[in-house]
């Protein structure tokens, strides 16, 4: 390689040529008209060049690699539908996880576009802009690749058919769906340090990162394609969620307090949200790659614990409640997935206790906890579900007024007693799940109040009508399909049929 | 205090010579290989080379090229002609 090309302008250049300069100052109207959001959250901006945005990716370089991802991807999916991909899968019990995404993420990456479509435009500093937009493509992006690629599942299972529906109505769904919400009515500095940083910087690996290795290690190649495309987008998001932080920290020391309570927040809201995913891996993937407690200690622990000594320099501290957060990934897999095999009658995806080897796998993954609390009771539902007596919770349960879960999580020093705290604001009660998220709604109580809360709302006759059923309905399930124990579901005999015919053959 | 920066690449023909370069051009690097995926960890700082990507591909290549096959990291990032680096400022 003697003989090199020549770039008539270097890498950062060209970067700064394609994204300074671009802006000016209106004079028609006071800038402060135009950008009305960027200063009442009280951060405070002193220069807006002082944005550098790590990875230099300018337009042209953009559209030229989406592109090549987007042909990738769409080579991919297209032979996976043709040759009856979902053939290949370990077991149909995976199909549920998939299920859970449809519904519960990929909608959020609308969200996301719409987010950062909102806050790209106000900004007044052209490199956070910049980078906002490239963003919200990519959001778009990745819902539209979502949907294209388990779009072939719903060929052949249920619970597919209504996701941007569902994500509206349904009370689990409320979990993500609120997360957004809840930045999506922030200011811009507040959202992007929600999404890019805690979520995207700190915690989306945990979702995006083994559970897609154990996508590929259950042999949905569809979900895994589509999952590392989006995250090689993610991987800019990530240095965009780091860059935000480090900039307002630089700008004025008056943003401490502010960005570090906005750490705290988004930090404790995203591991509530991860709940969810936490459940998908320990007991939704037949073959597993790791356990959330695993990847807990190598994506918070390990990398987390660098980041925040990174961010010591400013005065941040780790976000509070990380040692609570830390304790619960010892627990919150299998008392998540005891509240959806409570109502699994009420969810648009399938539930079942482990098999033995499963067990046995959860019991190695989590000796300090699996045996004492949680094996003993999938073992006694597994023994009443054999006997005819599978256990639904016929009763609504209460939910957390921040994070919006039902309050089934337990103290973590004593797993035995679920825990739950008491606010009061203008003579009324509220309840949340946790100092986590008591705090949040403390400091914003006149937000939070307006929550839309599933079960409140079922209660006044919001949703359909006053049976199950009709409230069912009114999420535009198909009951008997989508709802229900696995075992005896339509998917497993049309899974079991096939497996039959594999024999056969 | 543990202060490792890491690079997750896809487990595939485009990213398997910049696995190699990177334990090339840092011995210290643990290369960690799951399903799907290779994550590569470093104590303090880790670097990828254009050159020696380029001398294991045999073809000229852009260091953006690493766009299509990172998956996440952890560091500040670095990122220049030719070379892309993560660092924990120690």
């Amino acid at each position: 390689m003697a003989e090199k090309r020549k770039k008539k302008l270097g890498i950062k250049q060209r970067y700064s040529m394609l994204t300074r300069g671009l802006g000016w100052d209106t004079t028609y109207q006071d800038m402060d008209k135009v950008f009305p959001y960027d200063n009442y959250e009280g951060i405070i901006i002193h220069d807006w060049e002082g944005w550098e945005d790590p990875f230099r990716l300018t337009m042209d370089a953009y559209w030229k690699f989406q592109s090549e991802k987007e042909k990738k991807l769409y080579a991919v999916i297209d032979s996976f539908a043709q040759n009856n991909g979902h053939l290949g899968i370990t077991d149909a019990r995976y199909v549920n996880a998939l299920k859970l995404f449809l519904t519960g993420v990929s909608p959020l990456e609308y969200q996301a576009a719409r987010g950062f479509t909102h806050v790209g435009r106000h900004f007044r500093g052209v490199g956070p802009r910049v980078a906002c937009q490239m963003q919200a493509i990519d959001e778009l992006r990745h819902v539209q690749t979502q949907i294209h690629s388990m779009s072939h599942y719903n060929k052949y299972f249920d619970g597919l058919h209504s996701a941007p529906h569902m994500h509206d109505r349904v009370w689990y769904l409320s979990v993500p769906k609120s997360f957004f919400d809840d930045a999506r009515t922030a200011g811009p500095f507040e959202f992007l340090t929600s999404i890019s940083f805690a979520f995207e910087y700190v915690l989306t690996n945990l979702l995006f990162v083994p559970f897609m290795s154990g996508a590929a290690f259950n042999g949905d190649m569809a979900t895994v394609t589509f999952g590392f495309s989006a995250q090689s987008d993610e991987a800019r998001h990530m240095t965009l969620g780091l860059e935000v932080i480090k900039f307002m920290l630089e700008q004025d020391e008056r943003n401490i307090p502010i960005v570090q309570r906005w750490m705290d927040k988004w930090f404790w809201r995203g591991t509530r949200m991860l709940a969810l995913v936490a459940m998908m891996m320990d007991y939704m993937l037949p073959k597993r790659v790791m356990s959330w407690r695993e990847a807990w200690d190598i994506y918070f622990t390990e990398a987390g614990g660098a980041l925040f000594a990174d961010l010591a320099r400013y005065g941040i501290k780790p976000p509070k409640y990380a040692d609570i957060a830390t304790k619960e990934a010892e627990h919150i897999s299998h008392q998540a997935w005891h509240i959806f095999y409570n109502y699994t009658h009420a969810a648009a995806f399938h539930t079942w206790v482990p098999e033995k080897d499963e067990l046995d796998w959860l019991s190695e993954k989590y000796p300090n906890t699996f045996d004492k609390y949680y094996r003993p009771r999938l073992e006694y539902l597994d023994k009443e579900e054999k006997a005819g007596r599978r256990f639904y919770n016929d009763t609504l349960p209460m939910l957390c007024q921040v994070c919006q879960i039902p309050m089934g999580f337990t103290d973590m020093d004593d797993p035995t007693t679920i825990s739950f705290e008491v606010s009061e604001y203008k003579d009324d009660k509220y309840h949340t799940c946790s100092l986590g998220c008591k705090d949040i709604f403390d400091y914003e109580p006149a937000k939070y109040v307006q929550a839309w809360l599933p079960v409140h709302q079922i209660y006044q006759g919001n949703c359909g009508g006053a049976e199950i059923p009709d409230v069912l309905k009114w999420y535009n399930f198909n009951l008997g399909a989508d709802n229900m124990e696995y075992n005896g579901s339509p998917d497993q005999k049309l899974w079991d049929e096939w497996q039959a015919h594999r024999k056969k053959a | 205090m543990s202060r490792v920066v890491s690079i997750t690449l896809q487990n595939n023909d485009d990213a398997r010579p910049i696995i190699e370069a990177i334990e090339k051009d840092n011995p210290e690097a643990t290369v960690n290989i799951y399903p799907g995926m290779v994550k590569i960890d470093c104590e303090g700082r880790l670097i990828i080379k254009q050159e020696t990507v380029e001398e294991l591909l045999g073809r000229e290549w852009d260091v953006q090229e690493l766009h299509l096959s990172i998956i996440s990291m952890g560091g500040n990032v670095d990122e220049e002609d030719d070379y892309f680096e993560l660092s924990w400022n120690l």
